[in-house]
């Protein structure tokens, strides 16, 4: 059963609330979608690329040192960081691409915040000789800067962004803008599950991989589905990938890890489905930190990949239903979790997917030892670690 | 009938067109802008329409942007802008609009936001991301407050969109001359005429035209095609520069015999 209806709601969350401008673009896009995905040639290609490009399947590895060291359910982490550029953005802009290839679409558009979708959209445009303009905050571009050379290596324009608060949210606004004016042209590649009809269903669909793969993977390491499945949530794609393939498995609980930044109690974090109400932004209906007056709040995570005012319309929805549960974790105990990951594993998370493995190692403690988590890796902390150096040695976290 | 439908009949008995200034609430501040009102309406607006500083503008360019922006870090709030416009808008001999993004609306309550911009001497709304599929509460509240509704059509919109679009509009409709986001251009877009036709012939409510118009002689062009010309951009451009109102009230003025009386 699908949750999405023909008008892309996600229950009351999702549809487009867009200038009737966008409209026209977004049906193309999404009439392009649903006729692609079940094409077996699109399929063979997807495949081909996913295989032999991005590294996949990526392991399901079980973690039985951190296992034993927490005493309780066994741990298994997905290894979406060992994906070619480090997460699991690929999979999603690689899926774009040949949608846009077959658009015969050739100016590439997006947003970035760290610069993880965009040099994710960089290599698809180089891999297919497509132009690629990325849309970045200035203050982004500032903060991130070895991304934005390693987009520009990789043949990208990035344009930094000087309004609203020159982050993210203001770079989401700059694409659907260039969209609005380009569309004959140009195809927005949106880098979560989030936006206007059909994105969150277009990027859940590319980043299902994720929970196909662990569910063959699971079966046949463990004879068994898991108990409990655990991922970080920025705008949703990753937890989106591994969690919907599951949903009609009741067994399986789905859990979603959201920044708490300094403190739920303090305005510093960005923990939408937890302390947020309804709201639109960006074009769809969905949790959102927001003031009295409807204005989205400045949100803030040590990890730039989660702090985004909104979150995923399909997110929203498993919250309200209960699918899914959404909790919380601090900087301080993500920038732990990634310490002993790298001791403990000799992994090196990405600062977004320690909240997960923070979370696992709280929940997991507690667990009967028969019980099975998994959690999403959704990428690696190569990218954190002079960011890491600096919070130890000014202890500032 | 809404005070906006209104405006329009008495304009078409009279075979003339409505002029309509769009000016951000709060910019270039407070008192100012409530000072605006009166001088857009003395320089010969026939409606006038007042923007809600929001943070992300998905219909807008840079200087509508940058207008919000400022308005927002002067501290304007809705209840800010009622209190501060609500009392000349009643005085004015013309009826006044209100242009928000739909979570402005949706934050306060659909009802109550309604009510209080009546209340408040307002007399429509226009809701740029708010697609007419989506509005049922707004309309029914419209109807009980009679406050006009417009929804945006634009030259890529379907046939049917643009059936949907001018069904929910209660005062008139409002065409996009352009594909893109607001903000003064250089040329009329060459697919204009047959785009307005093409409304035409799905209604007979009036139309006005907005979006990259800037120089009388677009007014006047446009004013052979449609009911109304709305005017943003270019307003907001000149408050922006010293003696910003009196500049954009001379601006108004010649826009006005442009297209006549
Ligand atoms: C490694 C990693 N994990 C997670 C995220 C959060 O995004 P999402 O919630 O869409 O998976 C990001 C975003 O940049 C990321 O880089």
């Amino acid at each position: 059963m699908s949750t999405l209806e023909k008008t892309g709601f996600f229950g009351e969350y999702g549809g487009r609330f867009v200038p009737d401008a966008l409209n026209p673009v977004l049906d193309e896009i999404k009439e392009a979608f649903y006729h692609f995905k079940d094409d077996p040639e699109f399929q063979e290609e997807l495949n081909y690329y996913f295989k032999n490009f991005v590294g996949r399947p990526s392991p399901l590895y079980f973690a039985e040192k951190l296992t034993r060291a927490l005493g309780g359910a066994k741990i298994y982490l997905k290894r979406e960081d060992l994906n070619h550029t480090g997460a699991h953005k690929i999979n999603n802009t690689i899926g774009q691409v040949l949608l846009a290839k077959r658009l015969g679409k050739k100016r590439i558009i997006a947003e970035t915040g760290a610069g993880q979708h965009g040099v994710a959209t960089a290599t698809a445009c180089a891999l297919f000789d497509m132009e690629c303009i990325i849309y970045m905050g200035e203050e982004d571009t500032r903060r991130q800067a070895l991304n934005v050379f390693r987009m520009e290596l990789l043949g990208a324009k990035v344009v930094p962004v000087t309004s609203g608060t020159r982050t993210l949210k203001d770079a989401v606004d700059e694409a659907l803008n260039d969209l609005i004016a380009n569309y004959q042209t140009t195809y927005y590649m949106l880098g979560s599950a989030v936006g206007p009809d059909p994105y969150p269903e277009m990027v859940k669909y590319f980043q299902s991989v994720i929970g196909n793969e662990t569910k063959e993977q699971i079966k046949e390491a463990e004879g068994r589905l898991p108990d409990y499945v655990i991922a970080c949530v920025g705008g949703g794609s990753n937890a989106i990938g591994l969690f919907a393939p599951f949903f009609n498995d009741p067994s399986v609980k789905m859990i979603g890890v959201e920044p708490a930044g300094r403190g739920l109690d303090t305005p510093d974090h960005a923990a939408t489905l937890s302390k947020g109400t309804p709201g639109i932004i960006h074009g769809f209906k969905c949790y959102l930190l927001q003031d009295e007056k409807g204005e989205p709040l400045p949100v803030y995570s040590v990890a730039a990949g989660l702090d985004y005012p909104g979150v995923g319309p399909e997110h929203s929805y498993y919250k309200d239903i209960g699918r899914a549960e959404y909790v919380t974790i601090t900087d301080k105990e993500a920038i732990d979790a990634f310490l002993k990951l790298s001791k403990i594993e000799g992994i090196i998370p990405a600062v977004e997917s320690s909240h997960a493995i923070a979370y696992a190692m709280k929940f997991a403690a507690g667990l009967p030892k028969d019980n099975i988590v998994v959690v999403n890796l959704s990428g690696r902390g190569d990218k954190d670690v002079a960011e890491v150096a600096q919070i130890l040695q000014n202890k500032s976290i | 009938m809404n005070r906006v439908a209104e405006c329009f009949e008495l304009k078409r008995r009279q075979n003339q067109k409505v002029l309509i200034p769009y000016m951000m609430g709060g910019y270039p501040n407070l008192p100012d802008s409530a000072a605006a009102l009166e001088i857009l309406a003395e320089a010969g607006a026939d409606l006038i329409e007042v923007g809600i500083p929001f943070s992300d503008p998905l219909a807008d360019g840079p200087v509508i942007q940058a207008a919000g922006q400022q308005a927002l870090t002067n501290g304007c709030t809705f209840s800010r802008l009622m209190q501060e416009l609500g009392p000349v808008v009643k005085a004015l001999p013309i009826p006044v609009m209100m242009m928000a993004y739909y979570n402005i609306i949706f934050q306060r309550g659909v009802r109550r936001f309604v009510e209080e911009i009546k209340d408040n001497g307002f007399s429509g709304v226009i809701v740029p991301d708010l697609p007419p599929e989506e509005a049922d509460e707004l309309r029914d509240a419209g109807r009980e407050f009679e406050i006009g509704l417009s929804f945006l059509v634009a030259p890529t919109s379907t046939s049917q969109r643009i059936r949907s679009a001018s069904h929910g509009s209660t005062g008139f409709i409002y065409a996009v001359s352009l594909k893109g986001v607001t903000g003064a251009r250089e040329h009329l877009p060459p697919e204009l005429p047959e785009f307005l036709q093409r409304i035409r012939r799905q209604t007979d409510k009036p139309v006005a035209v907005g979006f990259g118009i800037a120089q009388p002689w677009q007014a006047q062009r446009i004013a052979q095609m449609a009911d109304g010309i709305i005017v943003g951009s270019a307003v907001i451009q000149r408050m922006s520069e010293e003696q910003g109102l009196k500049s954009a009230g001379m601006f108004l003025r010649e826009m006005r015999e442009a297209i006549g009386k």
